[in-house]
Parts: structure tokens; sequence; C-alpha cells
């Protein structure tokens, strides 16, 4: 592993950290006061900061410092999160989220507004209440820790680590070629207990230039009243060295609360003798080993290294040896433990798209070539009980299983893009003025990769719709009695093999009357046409159709709701609305899981073989004479278990035959659609039913009014795959026509 | 023999760094991501010396440098703080808890390998 690779952990991290920042945000939003939830943010940004740091990328390290300081105090309760401090902190995010865009892919953020929220921040973190929109004046850089300059490195190799306490004995002593200092080290007992180590200290410290040490072992009580964790021993050292009193208390920089330690400039090089003196040259080979100095080197000379060491190890010895042993003796055990903490690292690999993909597309192969094996053999072998004929049926089974176990590995759960239309609302409500919440709901429903990259764009179109039109201003929502701050749910869950995604706000409904006018103005419909409400509330979905009296640059130029209908339905889905006056609107968006396959019917219409998809069809019956109803010129109904459905003659919606065939000979379809509730459609046969591997044929044909997609069946023949809303919401409006200049127009 | 080093880090970037760093430089390297794993982790890897942030779920650094210092046989180990606050504060409950030393973010290589010589003989 590289840097490189670490530095792509570091943006998949983050964005992992961003998630987790936002829920946590909205939480607090909504009244959570968990202090863990106040850690997790907290966490999240430090973590961004931490990993930032280390690779030196200064503008996410200032503006998460900046972030992290105020997220502090609302950790330790000096800063109430209300919700106009949520706000400032949801903005905060985005911009938080902009500057790891920017690090990654080398763009950069808006600066003035990144300045204009330091400020803010930094407001909160002072204590002052949240300002509204602040002129963005040049704030001076943010206060953020600015990455240390290297330290001089001594000749030892050593580095010292930064030091920021300001009550050094300050300068007196010029760090001239060579001083010599008198140091008196006196250990403490928690510091042994803190596993610092006086022995390794002094290593350090001779390391520094010539050094010579006098133990004072006068503390030392008899052996049977010694405490083996007390600290008896203290230290004299000359030290001659050209480094400063600083560095040499930075030696004892992680001690210096456990010990007492005197560093002072040696008058005349010599110590004073209040203490005897033994002084030893210091030799460094004795700490090379450890386990080994205390039994191998005691003599006269190392004394005092020996005693300083076994000082030290006294208070470890009991329990480390005694545990070192107990621990060679289940060398299982020790291996076990870091095996486990590995396992959980190794439970994703990451695998590239393209051979996902391959791997998709070579298991649609797959079922084709097994549809037709499958029909050959039948073909041959009349009476079906061959043992060739069962070893069919079980490979039809298996490479139904590869097909979704293959599906699954690009099913991904929708959270990324419910949580990306989190932003949207909060900056569109912020630019229109509106108190806006979105409510999530089924964020970790499944759907194949291909579609969650599609369904961004037309749910992003809505969303601002439904912020910009959908709901009323505080005001007007006020004086309806309703709660100033609007809601906006987005829910998505599984139905039937496809995944409905509910986008619903608590605005004031469609205004039939507005739309039905500017339908008329617009030569949608003829003034004089006698429209239900649905058909009302769904004509926004015309080409062209744009109810806002000004044009916001929120909702664009009048590219509405069409825009959003012809990318659903080129996803293979379907959307409606249904909207109640006053009470608000919801948009019902149903997909398919996959782009790649479906479970289709296939039927025969007038000669041609069709494939009707199976998650359309609600019953299949055959019509007695009896139950078929004329109704006008040539609409007839069928009466289903006492309540009438329009029958729908697939050929001749499609232009396979010129007049409408007898229904009593063929089988009507129950179909329900999105939009226009059940309809039962004409066919004249059914062949059966199989899964069929979707082939677009936008490529080449661009779309045909009626017609989804293409498959190849398992005889080698090419059938359409049915577009069962098109047709129901065709057979409306009698013909394919409107369905067919909405195609032109894209 | 290798010297062993135990690292507890929930973020994944410094815990890869942390293996890389010192890996290369020859140390045997043992992870886990709160207190809680590193406690349980400690039970039969006998590091070293230990390296672990403070900020973490589950169970922070300062509670985990306690878990380490009230178990008899690993209380003596040295432990290192990964911290990005240089504010004495934060050291001082480090301190308090029983930390041997600290290392002061951003993550350096060489300051983190430096440390751990300190503190390791």
């Amino acid at each position: 592993m590289d840097m490189n690779e670490i530095k792509e952990i570091f943006f998949q991290e983050c964005e992992e950290q961003l998630a987790e920042l936002e829920s946590g945000l909205l939480k607090l939003n909504d009244g959570d006061r968990d202090p863990e939830t106040v850690n997790a943010v907290f966490r999240a940004v430090h973590s961004i900061k931490g990993g930032a740091g280390a690779f030196g990328l200064d503008d996410l390290v200032s503006f998460a410092h900046v972030f992290e300081t105020t997220l502090d105090c609302v950790r330790s309760n000096k800063l109430e999160p209300t919700q106009d401090v949520l706000k400032v902190m949801l903005k905060s995010a985005d911009v938080l989220a902009d500057l790891v865009g920017a690090s990654r892919d080398g763009g950069s953020v808006e600066e003035g507004r990144t300045r204009t929220l330091v400020k803010e921040l930094e407001a909160l973190a002072n204590g002052e209440a949240p300002s509204g929109a602040e002129a963005a004046k040049p704030a001076p850089k943010a206060a953020a820790p600015k990455a240390e300059t290297p330290k001089p490195t001594d000749d030892s190799g050593f580095q010292p680590i930064p030091f920021t306490f300001d009550d050094f004995g300050g300068d007196e002593e010029q760090a001239a070629d060579q001083t010599t200092f008198e140091i008196t080290f006196k250990p403490r007992r928690e510091l042994y207990a803190k596993g610092n180590e006086a022995a390794l200290l002094l290593r350090d410290l001779s390391r520094l230039g010539e050094m010579s040490i006098a133990c004072d072992a006068d503390t030392v009580p008899a052996l049977d009243a010694m405490d083996p964790e007390a600290a008896y021993f203290s230290w004299k050292i000359a030290l001659k060295t050209d480094k400063s009193e600083a560095d040499i208390r930075a030696v004892f920089e992680f001690a210096e609360w456990d010990c007492d330690l005197d560093v002072k400039l040696a008058e005349d090089g010599r110590g004073d003798d209040e203490l005897p003196m033994i002084p030893v040259p210091f030799d460094l080979s004795a700490f090379d080993d450890a386990e080994e100095v205390a039994p191998a080197t005691i003599d006269d000379a190392s004394a005092a290294v020996a005693a300083a060491e076994t000082a030290s190890a006294v208070a470890k010895t009991v329990a480390a040896r005694a545990e070192k042993k107990e621990a060679a003796a289940a060398p299982a055990a020790q291996a076990a433990a870091p095996a486990a903490a590995n396992a959980a690292a190794g439970q994703t690999i990451r695998v590239d798209l393209d051979r996902v993909d391959r791997l998709i597309n070579l298991v649609g192969e797959l079922v084709i070539n097994q549809a037709m094996l499958s029909q050959s053999v039948i073909e041959n072998d009349n009476n079906g009980v061959s043992s060739i004929n069962m070893g069919l049926e079980e490979l039809q089974q298996l490479t139904r299983e590869i097909q979704d176990s293959v599906m699954a590995i690009r099913a991904q759960p929708v959270k990324p893009v419910f949580q990306r239309m989190s932003r949207i609302v909060r900056e569109v409500a912020d630019m229109v003025g509106k108190q806006i919440r979105l409510i999530t709901e089924g964020e970790n429903t499944e759907v194949d990769k291909t579609v969650i990259d599609k369904i961004a764009e037309p749910l992003t179109h809505m969303i601002r719709n439904a912020v910009d039109h959908g709901i009323e201003s505080p005001e007007k929502r006020e004086a309806a009695g309703k709660d100033p701050e609007g809601t906006i749910k987005l829910s998505a869950k599984h139905r039937s093999g496809r995944i409905l995604i509910e986008l619903q706000d608590d605005g004031g409904g469609i205004n039939r009357e507005r739309v039905k006018q500017k339908a008329i103005d617009n030569d949608l419909i003829s003034p004089d046409a006698n429209l239900s409400d649905e058909e009302i509330d769904n004509l926004i979905f015309a080409p062209g159709f744009s109810t806002a009296d000004q044009i916001s640059d929120i909702s664009g130029r009048g590219v509405g709701m069409d825009v959003v209908k012809r990318s659903i339905q080129a996803l293979g889905g379907r959307i409606s609305i249904s909207s109640r006056p006053g009470q608000g609107s919801v948009f019902t968006m149903s997909l398919p899981l996959t782009l790649a396959v479906l479970d289709g019917m296939v039927v025969t219409v007038a000669g041609q073989t069709l494939v009707v998809p199976l998650t359309a069809i609600v019953e299949t019956l055959q019509p007695e004479a009896s139950a078929i109803h004329s109704f006008g010129a040539n609409q007839r109904l069928i009466s289903i278990r006492n309540s009438f459905c329009p029958l729908v003659d697939v050929g001749r919606i499609l232009n396979f035959r010129a007049t409408q065939a007898n229904p009593v000979e063929g089988v009507a379809l129950l179909v329900e659609s999105e939009g226009g509730g059940q309809r039962a459609l004409m066919v004249d046969a059914i062949q059966g039913q199989r899964q069929v591997v979707i082939k677009s044929l936008e490529a080449n044909y661009t779309h045909v009014p009626g017609i989804a997609a293409a498959t190849i069946l398992g005889d080698g023949r090419v059938a359409l795959i049915l577009d069962v809303d098109a047709v129901v919401a065709a057979s409306r409006g009698q013909s394919l026509r409107p369905e067919m200049s909405l195609a032109a127009t894209g | 023999m290798k010297k062993k080093v135990l690292t507890v880090d929930d973020s994944r970037t410094i815990r890869n760094m942390l293996l890389v760093t010192l890996n290369n430089a020859g140390f045997e390297t043992i992870q886990a991501e709160d207190g809680i794993e590193g406690l349980e982790v400690l039970e039969g890897c006998n590091p070293d010396v230990i390296v672990t942030d403070i900020n973490m779920p589950r169970l922070d650094g300062f509670g985990f440098i306690e878990g380490v210092r009230r178990n008899e046989k690993y209380r003596a180990i040295p432990i290192l703080v990964l911290t990005t606050e240089s504010d004495a504060e934060k050291k001082n409950r480090a301190r308090q808890a029983g930390a041997t030393g600290w290392i002061v973010k951003p993550f350096d290589p060489a300051k983190l390998i430096a440390a751990i010589e300190r503190v390791t003989a």
C-alpha cells in the first residue's frame, strides 16, 4: 500500500464521515439530544481533519478545525444546538463536503461562502447568537494550527517532538558551542506507573552530548521494607552539550509532571557535591537489550546504570515477566487475537465496475442461450420426460440464481441519492425563504447501481419543484393554519419486484383551476374538455407545461415535469401524482430494480410476439361474451366481479390491425398502471411466462410509442416489450399520438 | 525480535498510515478500531507499546488507557496518545488516565517512530 492508496481510502472515509455528519446534524435538528449523537458528529469532523492534516490539505484542515471548535462547544454544553445553530452547521457540513470534493478532484470552493461560514462558526463558538446573512467581509484566515515547521534534527537522528509550554526558564543560556549543564532528576512513582522509564530518559539524555552520571541510592530501604512500585533513586547528571536547556527539557517532556527536574548551567563545569557522586561514563550499549542488562553487566563502573535499570524494572518485572511466560505458553491465543482484529477489515472488496458490467452482460447472454437450448430440446423431445429435460430444468434454475446473485453485486442502497436531496432542500429553501424539513424513509432500499445513477437527476428536479412550487411560504402556511415549517417526505420501498419512490409534500396541492387554464392557454387541451381531477393533475407532466407565473432560477426555464417523466420512462419507470387541495401532493415513481432483465408474459397479438412485463399484470382471464359491454362508438368495458374496466385491444392501439378483435376469442390481461387505474388489455393468446433480457431499442430506433424495449426469445426471434403505461395512456387519448409528440420533443 | 505495537484508532485512514509506517520501520503491528476492541485485542497480544487515538466511539482513548492501567498484566506497557489537540488540558487528561507520552497530529511518520523509540528499550 502506498500513500496514494491511503489517500483514496481517506476520501472514501470522508464520504462516510460526511454522511455520518449530516445524518447526525439532522437528528439533532429533530430534537435528538443524545450525547452520543453529538459525539458522532464531532468525531466525523475530527476524523476528516486528522486525515486531511496527514495529507497536508490545509484548506480542509482550517475549515474542519473551526467547525470542530464550534462542535466542541455543543459537546461540552456551552452552546445549545438550536435550529438557528444547526442551520449554520448544516451549511458548514455542505461546505466541508465541497472542500473534500475540491481536495479530491482539484477544484476550488467559493471562498466568500467559506469565509462567511467561518465567521458564523467562530461567532457561535464565542457565544454570539447566529446572525443572519452577514456581509462576507474578507475574514482573517481561520485560526488553524499551522503545520509545524520541521525542527532541526540533531546528530543522533532524534527529532524533538513539538513542545508548546511557555513556562520554560527563558533562554538566558545562549546555545554556545559547548556548555555543561547540571541536571538533577528524581522520578516519582507515577513516572513508572505511566510506563515511563528512567533508564530510557537517561539514554536519550546521553545522546545530547557527553554525560557523566551519579546515582543517589541512599533512600533505598532494606529489601523487606521495599515497595516494589516506589521510586527510590535519583540522579545527578553533568551533561556537556551544544544543545539548549529547552532541548534537555524536551527529553523529559513525557515525564515532566512525574519527577523533580532541575536543569541549570554549571558554574565551573562541575556540580556541587551535596550528593556522593560516582562519575560514570554513560554506556549506551547497556540498553541495547534491556532484558540482559541486570544480570550481565553489573560491575562497579556501571553500578549506577544498573541501578537505574533495576529501579524502573522493579515495577514491571513482577507482573510483566511472569506474564511473558504465560503468554509464551499460549501462542495460539496470541495469534488468534490479531487474526480476529483483521477479519473485520476483509469483509468487502472493491471491484472495477466495468468487470461487474461485463459479467452482467455475459449472464444476460447465458440466460438467452439457456432459453434457446431449452426450446430446441422441447421441440425435439415431445414427451418431455427425458433426463436431458430434467437437467435443463436444473440449468434454468441455476442460471436464474446466478443472474440474481450477479445483479445483487451491483445493487446499492438509495441512501447516497437521498442524502444529496437533503442538501438541495436546504439550499433551495434558503434561496426562496421557506422553512422546510426533509424526512427520508427506506434509505437502505437497494436497487441496481445503473438505476441509482439515473434517478438522481429527475429526483433533484422534483425536489426543487416541491420546494419552489409545492410548499407555500411560511406566511401563507400560517394563514392556512399550518405549521410554518413545511415537510417533504421522501421514501423508498420494494413493491412486487420494483422500487417505489414517493415524494410527498404538505404544501398547497395542485391548483387545478390554474393548471387547467394554463393547459388551455398552451393548447394542450381544448377549452371544453371535461377532465377528471386526476387527469388535470397529470397535465403537469405534459411537455412544455409550467405553472410558475414567473420563471425562477430554481425550477428552470419551464422544462418541468415532462422532462422528469421522460427520464423516468426511459428507465422503464412510471410516475404519477395525486394531490389534495390545501393538503399537498404525492408523486409516486415506480422503477425497475434493474435495467437488465425483466419477468415477462409472452403473448401473441395479430401474429406478432410481444412481451408484457409481469409486474404490470394483476390477473389474466378469458372473457365471456356476457361480460363484454359496448360503450359509445368503439369503447368496450368488461365486467369483472361486479366492476367495470375499460377493454383495450393491444393490436388496435399498436396499429397491428385496423379493426378491433373479438374479445371472446382472446385473453384479457388485467393491468394496473400508476397513472390511470386498471385496464384490461386484449391479446390473442398467451405463449408463456419467462425472464427476458432487455435490449434497448432507443439507440437505434429512438423512442417507439407503446414499446419499452425488445428482447431475444429462445428461438432467436426478436420480440417487442410492451410499455403498458403508454398503452393505457393512449387508450385514454384513443391513440398513441400525444405520446408521439411527447417523444418528438425529446 | 520485532517489537510489537498495538494501535487503536477509529479512522481507517489513520489506521492504514500507522500500519504502513510501523511495518516500514520494522514493527509488528496489531490494530483495533476503538477502545473496547483495543482492550479485547490486548488480551493475548502483549504489545511492547500502544499507540491510541482519543476521540473514538464506544470507548474513547481516556477510558482505554485507564482500562490498560487497571489490568494487572499489562499496566506497565508504554502508551502513546495520538492527538490533534496540542492544548495542555487534553494532554493532562491523558496523563491522568495514565498515558506515557503523546504524538501531536498531523500524522508524521518520523515523529511517530521517534516517540515510540523514546518509550521502548
